[in-house]
């Protein structure tokens, strides 16, 4: 073979070729590994029936174990040494994310399981003071449990939303000398167990002034679990506007604020709004500051100022501290109501969160 | 003034001046003011708390720390006779700390492996849907956790412990005073452990995507497989951040409340065993206990709040810390 | 098979060996180059047991729906260095890439065509990639010693990616450094971290490291863009020698580096759309007596 010095070098035969991707698996790689992987369920149903393991625990056990003797078998059998521990590493990793994702799949599974028996039409109607958590499950509701939730959330959400975004958009706006302090001070505040919010919210509103249950006191300690939650995520969003919006504003002889008010802030309103969503999220089901402070009643209260409201979380953790059947399956439901109202909200976080990239 | 000059005056600096709008001084103001609620909000809850556990700390001194007991004595005026009553912690902070270090030594493995495996390994429609799926996790409420972990886990979580007893029994902490493996720390440190799970997973991916592609390639380039370049490159690398994450993750487990409440049998003592079904943390012992607590009662849980307040906020920041320094480094 | 080959590639034993003076070609502004490439002197074929060599046979690329490459047939002679020009964007990084099977790396990259390294094809199924890359080696543009290893531990570092076990490894580690032209100016601290050199040294660290696991065949891709002119000979240097056990092929922007260090040049050329290949020869006849218009407009630098 030698180089030539011809101008025509390319093969007229290769010229019209089609893409290929010889570096993908083979489909007999990929029986092999199917194979592998029937084996190992194989293997570890025989091993279990045969010796006295029992449960889920051993069979997954086995069969985990299987796979990676066997993958690291067949791999060095084919390719040496490395290209075994490749494998072994490669199936133990794998591993590792299904273990990371199963309780997600058995806490849905659960929930549902456990909680629909609990489900109908007259539970988002009524509430319970008509009923005891004991009584049958026909009887009452958690309509104050929901409507208190509601109420809860909103107030919070009035509190820690406009300081969420303010410290975002000193943050990005100001950037002043007091940014690494914040900084940090946020990241703090994200820390904080929810009891000592609420143990705060008693020292300094309970204790002095109202010395009782209400909902107000409820939300103010649910806002301060949620600030750090929409500050982060307000000053990522802010971030990413870019700088030219901002020159755009000023050199069109915008002040500061109108800048940021009219243009900045405008821009980021779906992030913004995916921010307060997360926090929201966050806080719905945040049971210990509402066990402190929030009373928890029967009834419907639509006063967030005075008397004792019911939320769902409390109605939760009420059930499962009575622990019947009836009280525990209504804990479960309500969880449940709890569960899809979470996932409403972190879908719609999304959504909003990829329409904005989309724009 | 002639270009030919020998030795030209470079001019002086002007000084650039804007005097600001009052509208934007306002601005100003109301946005650092915002700014700084966080600040407030912290000092006070360091505040209050201190103004209300004062004087338990003072009169209990350092046997608030290091004190088994949780007596609380009225003297005829209804307030707490400093010399009867009893306020020690230190069981509840073992058990925190019990509780929280086993939610990590089962958590991180875990969360480490999932997320190099969405980094290197996972094509991209998995990866788009394990993130989803670890992040909505990660928006679970804690009261979830706690009922799954009481009702469902916990049988499972039993078997395994009696598993554990039966073949490392010899190893301390795994022995046995008692046949009772229900509610135990080790059950609390597994449902804390998942609970986790997602903000390791994400910081540590996060990180991991960092690792410069161009020492990936050069590893690649001089014949190395995927497993030695994680353990060459990208691990060495992200070593840093997933240590910092992992403290994050320490400090969540540490501040839990409700979860432990429900999963774990709260009994006042110092329990090593963590097989055993008793235990605690100081979040949910406050919760325990504040429901019989009278107002002077009460002063005591502040001044546990106040320590649990402290020793999360210690451990968060130095996470924070860690994380920040090495992603900045970019070693 | 020798039809094909003939046909495609005219084969034209002889001639292209001998290292020819310039000729009277009244296209001047190419001579200083081709004056160059001549001073070179051109290797004896079949003199060196370097393997059977490295071949690629109607190689295409595409990045999805993007064909990138064209169709290029190149063969890569023992002991050799060849130098692959043309303006950006032509697909010459694309190319090499395809040559240690780095080109997949990318998520929608496909590649059509056959590579042969010793006559067997890289991208047949079932060849373990990991052995391919320790054969073919690649220096990359900018370099890039892994930071948290001494100097010493970087050359090596390919061993220990691959564990590859070494009888002795002071002498590897001496060897290497000596063909890297690098040896006598780190000897005394092969324990300093590998990110204390400069750039043109680091660059030829990378150099030891990738030979550090014995390939057959380097590729370089651009390797001295980033440096000055001073590291920039330096390495040129350390190319001309390592010829003589490696066979090199340098992807480069540089005509003149080119007509300095490369026995061979091939020449590519996007029109827009696809790069291929336009046309390969002995250096100082690509830039003295070029076949092509194309070749000729760019060598003489009408455009590029």
């Amino acid at each position: 073979m030698s180089i030539n010095s011809s101008a025509q070098v390319q093969n007229p035969n290769t010229a019209n070729a089609k893409p290929t991707r010889p570096w993908t698996a083979s489909p007999k790689d990929r029986s092999i590994s199917a194979l592998i992987l029937l084996a190992s369920v194989a293997i570890s149903v025989l091993v279990v029936a045969v010796t006295p393991m029992k449960g889920k625990l051993a069979y997954f056990a086995v069969f985990f174990l299987s796979l990676l003797i066997i993958d690291y078998t067949v791999s060095r059998a084919k390719a040496g040494k490395q290209a075994g521990v490749d494998s072994l590493f490669r199936a133990l990793v794998a591993m590792g994310m299904a273990i990371a994702v199963t309780p997600i799949l058995s806490i849905l599974y659960s929930v549902w399981e456990r909680g629909h028996k609990g489900l109908r039409l007259a539970l988002f109607t009524t509430d319970m003071h008509n009923a005891s958590p004991t009584s049958p499950l026909s009887q009452g509701g958690i309509l104050h449990a929901i409507i208190g939730t509601g109420l809860l959330v909103i107030f919070a959400v009035i509190v820690s939303v406009p300081i969420g975004i303010l410290t975002a958009l000193y943050l990005t706006e100001i950037k002043g000398r007091f940014t690494r302090p914040i900084k940090f001070l946020v990241q703090a505040m994200s820390g904080i167990p929810s009891i000592v919010a609420g143990l705060f919210i008693l020292a300094a509103i309970v204790y002095p002034f109202t010395k009782s249950f209400n909902g107000i006191q409820g939300s103010l300690a649910l806002a301060i679990l949620m600030i750090p939650t929409v500050a982060r995520t307000s000053e990522e969003v802010l971030q990413l506007i870019p700088n030219e919006l901002r020159e755009a504003g000023v050199a069109l002889g915008g002040t500061q604020w109108r800048t940021v008010a009219m243009v900045v802030v405008p821009a980021a309103r779906s992030g913004l709004i995916t921010a307060m969503i997360l926090g929201i999220a966050r806080i719905a089901g945040e049971t210990a500051p509402i066990l402190l402070l929030t009373g928890g009643g029967d009834g419907v209260n639509t006063n967030v100022f005075n008397g004792s409201m019911g939320s769902l979380p409390f109605y939760i953790f009420k059930g499962f501290t009575i622990g019947t059947d009836e009280s525990v399956t209504r804990a479960w439901a309500a969880i449940l109501v709890l569960l899809v109202l979470v996932i409403i909200l972190f879908t719609l976080a999304r959504y909003l969160g990829n329409r904005k990239v989309g724009k | 003034m002639s270009l030919t000059q020998e030795n030209p005056v470079i001019p002086a600096k002007r000084a650039l001046t804007t005097k600001p709008r009052f509208s934007d001084k306002v601005f100003r103001g109301v946005v650092t003011a915002g700014g700084l609620s966080s600040l407030v909000i912290l000092g006070l809850i360091f505040l209050f708390l201190l103004s209300q556990g004062y004087e338990t700390i003072k009169s209990q001194g350092l046997y608030f720390l290091t004190g088994s007991d949780w007596v609380a004595t009225l003297d005829a005026a209804g307030k707490i006779d400093p010399t009867q009553s009893h306020f020690g912690i230190a069981a509840m902070i073992i058990g925190t700390l019990l509780c929280a270090s086993i939610a990590v030594v089962i958590g991180v493995p875990i969360s480490v492996l999932s997320a190099i495996f969405l980094t290197f390994y996972a094509p991209e429609s998995i990866k788009k849907l394990m993130v989803s799926i670890i992040d909505l996790m990660a928006a679970f409420p804690s009261i979830l956790f706690g009922l799954w972990g009481f009702f469902v886990l916990g049988p499972s979580a039993e078997y395994w412990a009696r598993l554990l007893h039966k073949y490392l029994g010899f190893i301390p902490i795994f022995s046995m005073p008692v046949d009772f493996y229900s509610r135990s720390p080790f059950v609390a440190g597994v449902v804390l452990a998942i609970m986790i799970i997602p903000i390791v997973t994400s910081i540590s991916r996060e990180i991991f995507a960092q690792t410069p592609l161009d020492r990936i390639q050069a590893a690649y380039a001089l014949g190395a497989t995927r497993w030695a370049m994680i353990r060459n490159v990208a691990f060495p690398y992200a070593r840093g951040g997933i240590v910092g994450g992992s403290m994050l993750g320490l400090g969540r487990a540490m501040g839990e409340t409700v979860a432990v409440y429900t999963v774990l049998n709260i009994i006042y003592k110092i329990n090593w065993h963590v097989l055993l079904g008793a235990g605690g943390n100081v979040a949910s012992m406050i919760l325990l206990k504040f429901g019989e607590a009278g107002p002077a009662e009460v002063k005591a849980l502040m001044a546990a709040g106040l320590a649990l307040f402290i020793l999360t906020l210690l451990v968060n920041s130095l996470a924070d810390f860690i994380v920040n320094r090495s992603s900045k480094a970019g070693r | 098979m020798a039809d094909e080959e003939s046909a495609a590639n005219g084969i034209n034993n002889g001639d292209e060996k001998s290292g020819e003076i310039m000729n009277n070609s009244t296209d001047l502004s190419s001579s200083s180059l081709s004056a160059v490439a001549a001073a070179r002197k051109a290797p004896e074929p079949g003199s060196k047991a370097l393997g059977v060599g490295l071949e690629a046979r109607g190689v295409h690329a595409w990045f999805g729906e993007k064909h990138a490459l064209k169709n290029v047939s190149l063969d890569f002679w023992p002991g050799t260095v060849t130098a692959l020009i043309g303006p950006s964007g032509c697909g010459k990084s694309t190319f090499i890439r395809t040559l240690n099977r780095m080109h997949e790396f990318i998520p929608t990259a496909a590649m059509a065509g056959e590579v042969l390294l010793n006559g067997e094809d890289i991208y047949a199924p079932g060849v373990d990639v990991t052995k391919i890359r320790l054969k073919v080696g690649m220096v990359f543009q900018k370099p890039n010693p892994f930071p948290s290893m001494t100097i010493a531990e970087n050359v090596l570092a390919g061993l220990k990616l691959a564990q590859l076990k070494v009888e002795n490894r002071d002498d590897l580690l001496e060897e290497c450094l000596e063909r890297a032209g690098l040896w006598k100016e780190v000897k005394d601290r092969l324990s300093a971290h590998g990110g204390s050199l400069s750039g043109g040294q680091q660059q030829r660290l990378c150099i030891a490291r990738s030979l550090a696991v014995r390939p057959q065949v380097l590729l370089m891709d651009e390797p001295c863009s980033a440096l000055d002119p001073g590291s920039t000979l330096k390495i040129e240097e350390t190319i001309s020698h390592l010829s003589s056990s490696v066979t090199v092929i340098i992807v480069t922007h540089n005509m003149q580096q080119a007509a300095r260090v490369s026995d061979y040049t091939a020449f590519f050329l996007s029109d827009g759309g696809p790069g291929e290949m336009v046309e390969v020869g002995p250096t100082n006849e690509i830039f003295s007596r070029p076949k092509d218009k194309r070749t000729e407009n760019y060598v003489t630098g009408r455009f590029g």
